[in-house]
């Protein structure tokens, strides 16, 4: 029953995490959009959206408005229920793995009560099989939707696009059970802790992170997780040039948008996993002796704010000459505050590593979007089954190995 | 808490009976499977709880899904032999649950439930008992598993003619 | 805490549902499903006395269970694929003869 809400307050707790993350989520999911286009843009030596507010920045508001006010046919001899539950189960699942991950080691201490940062409470023990488990119901979102529309390139879409998301789960499980190996658990928190320095050991930053022991777990993983996002180079099955486009073929505006939304819900989800159990989630990549550091993100928002703020003097329409200097007025005041309150600026540190390597990681995605071909379907699988999963077994197998020999050498 | 997942499972179990079209049972079977990890939660069986929702939800119940649209299954018929064979089999299924539930009863409250086992880490516990003391079924399932991954594909190939 | 007879008797109700499933339905398919509602409800027995006892060897034993289903899914599936092939039909009245 520890699952459950032992009192009432802990309840509005949680109610009140899910509202502000949801929201959190949702804005960054549309500006991820606005993000992908600018530099997908950029790669193309192009400009991207540039005239829907300055910079193009309210141009994730305009698809909304858009996705709400165009037309939701439903096309005739459809099973309803099933073709309305699709969307709404791969939103939904996506959304819920957000839950899952924690943002910050310490607790915020308001009004007498410990606000863990994250959704789930610290002592989950099945963590990172929560979230598998989250990603396998995933896969009936898309099989549904290819099946549910009554037509042929969305049902070949969707088998498709399933079974390679199916095929590319077991890679994913696999390659990350090197680090479950490394850190003896399924909670995140341990898998974080576990790359932190022990009690009395110095602290060696980047060198402790499982990227450098897990090099190959990480590739196997990152790849598996492009291919279950069903992104470039993975995403055949539904790419506009291939078929039609996949199983979203007869969704239009709101359920569309439910799958895209989806989409860079999981893709979000899986950056944040690659930081989590490779890259040290929330710890620092400099020794904590390296005490000057701990002003890193002031250093990087004063600056970008006042960038900000020039460039808003100079610019074209009056609105950017309003919105942008405001934008950068609150970047440079949040950079001040951490300056002033070292209390703030010591809580607000592990958060701010986390966000960004997540940032870091969305942008390679971004990136490869920008730049690499797709896979041919048979190319995909071949891919997957033959390369990614020995590969990944393979990392096991040397990882258990190694373990052992150290448990070996430790005891002589 | 139990009350919701066990009335999910039922009436889960019961829209697999009452669905004409196979999707839709298989649906159902999905929403049954789901409540029993959520039950088997409850019960602090949390590692059995995500295998199931991986294995069972998310690998058996999509090979399902997948067989019904490869094989464009349509709406069910109702014959005359299954409308014979409805009421006899609802007085049998009647009979095997009251049989089972009074000897339950009859056991009196003798198998309560015991503290939680928050005590035994489930994962850790499973983990040891499979690989030391079950570790030869345990060989012997993989060994099953290779040879359904055989059957399997040569039973579902085209045939060379 | 839950008396472990009420998940008993749900696992009761669920395996009698699931035999009268078996029974009722036409479909090859539907016919599997509730075969594997069968094994559900064991399972949950299964839990259910491992939690009473406070032994994990129900627990293992529904991981093998859960194994045993899987490869039994997938043979069982090929097989239906076959029928369907050869057949053309999913009713299981329709296949009651060994000639074509």
């Amino acid at each position: 029953m520890h699952f459950l809400f032992a009192t009432r307050d802990e309840l509005f707790i949680a109610i009140a995490k899910i509202a502000v993350l949801l929201f959190i989520v949702l804005t960054v999911n549309a500006y991820l959009t606005w993000f992908e286009r600018k530099v997908v843009a950029h790669i193309q030596s192009r400009w991207g959206p540039y005239r829907v507010g300055p910079h193009g920045l309210f141009q994730p508001l305009a698809d909304g408005v858009k996705f709400f006010f165009k037309e939701d046919p439903t096309p005739s001899g459809v099973d309803r229920f099933v073709y309305y539950l699709a969307p709404l189960l791969a939103l939904g699942l996506a959304l819920t793995s957000i839950a899952i991950i924690p943002f910050g080691p310490e607790p915020l201490r308001l009004f007498g009560h410990d606000i863990y940062l994250g959704i789930a409470p610290p002592n989950l023990n099945i963590g990172i099989l929560a979230l598998f488990a989250i990603t396998a119901l995933g896969v009936y979102g898309v099989a549904l939707a290819g099946w549910a529309s009554n037509s042929k390139y969305p049902l070949l879409g969707g088998l498709r696009s399933s079974a390679q998301m199916v095929s590319y789960e077991l890679t994913l499980t696999m390659s990350v059970v090197g680090v479950l190996l490394m850190a003896g658990s399924f909670n995140l928190r341990d898998i974080i802790n576990a790359q932190a320095p022990l009690a009395g050991h110095p602290d060696r930053g980047m060198i402790a992170w499982n990227i450098w022991p897990q090099i190959l777990g990480f590739f196997c993983f990152f790849t598996a997780a492009v291919a279950e996002t069903n992104r470039v180079p993975f995403d055949l099955p539904e790419a506009e040039q291939e078929l039609v486009a996949g199983f979203n073929t007869e969704y239009a505006s709101f359920k569309f948008a439910m799958f895209f939304i989806a989409e860079y819900t999981s893709m979000i989800t899986v950056s944040c996993l690659c930081t989590i159990m490779f890259f040290g989630g929330w710890l620092s990549p400099f020794p904590a002796s390296w005490t000057l550091t701990h002003y890193l993100p002031s250093v990087i928002l004063i600056p970008f704010g006042l960038w900000v703020i020039l460039d808003g003097f100079r610019y074209e329409t009056t609105l950017g000459r309003l919105v942008l200097p405001a934008v950068g007025t609150v970047i440079t005041a949040l950079g001040l505050v951490f300056i002033v309150f070292p209390q703030v600026n010591a809580f607000i540190q592990p958060p701010f590593w986390f966000i960004s390597k997540v940032l870091l990681f969305l942008f390679v995605y971004v990136w490869m979007r920008g730049t690499l071909p797709r896979f041919r379907y048979d190319q995909l699988m071949a891919f997957g089954w033959k390369l990614l999963l020995p590969v990944s077994i393979m990392n096991v197998a040397i990882t258990s190995f190694v373990i052992l020999a150290k448990m070996q050498w430790g005891a002589k | 808490m139990f009350f919701v997942l066990a009335a999910l499972a039922v009436i889960g179990a019961v829209s697999l009976i009452l669905q004409k079209h196979p999707i839709h049972s298989a649906l159902s079977l999905i929403v049954v499977m789901v409540a029993l990890a959520g039950l088997y939660l409850l019960m602090g069986a949390e590692f059995v709880a995500a295998v199931q929702i991986i294995v069972y939800g998310g690998a058996i119940m999509v090979l399902f899904v997948f067989v019904i649209m490869l094989l464009n299954a349509g709406a069910e018929e109702r014959t005359s032999l299954s409308k014979m064979a409805g009421p006899p089999g609802l007085l049998l299924v009647a009979a095997l649950a009251a049989f089972v539930a009074a000897t339950i009863a009859k056991s009196g409250a003798s198998v309560q439930a015991a503290a939680q086992t928050g005590a035994l880490s489930s994962t850790r516990g499973i983990s040891e008992m499979v690989f030391k003391d079950f570790v030869y079924p345990f060989e012997l399932t993989s060994f099953l598993i290779l040879v359904a991954i055989l059957g399997a594909t040569v039973l579902a190939q085209r045939e060379k003619s | 805490m839950v008396p472990t007879n009420y998940y008993v008797i749900l696992s009761a109700i669920l395996f009698g549902l699931g035999v009268f499933a078996f029974i009722f339905k036409r479909n090859i398919i539907a016919i599997f499903m509730s075969i594997e509602l069968m094994l559900n409800a064991v399972n949950l027995a299964f839990v259910a006395f491992s939690q009473a006892l406070s032994k994990l060897d129900g627990q293992v034993f529904v991981l093998f269970v859960i194994v045993v289903a899987a490869a039994e899914a997938a043979v069982g599936l090929g097989i239906i694929i076959l029928i369907a092939r050869n057949r053309e039909t999913l009713n299981v009245e329709r296949v009651d003869l060994l000639k074509l």
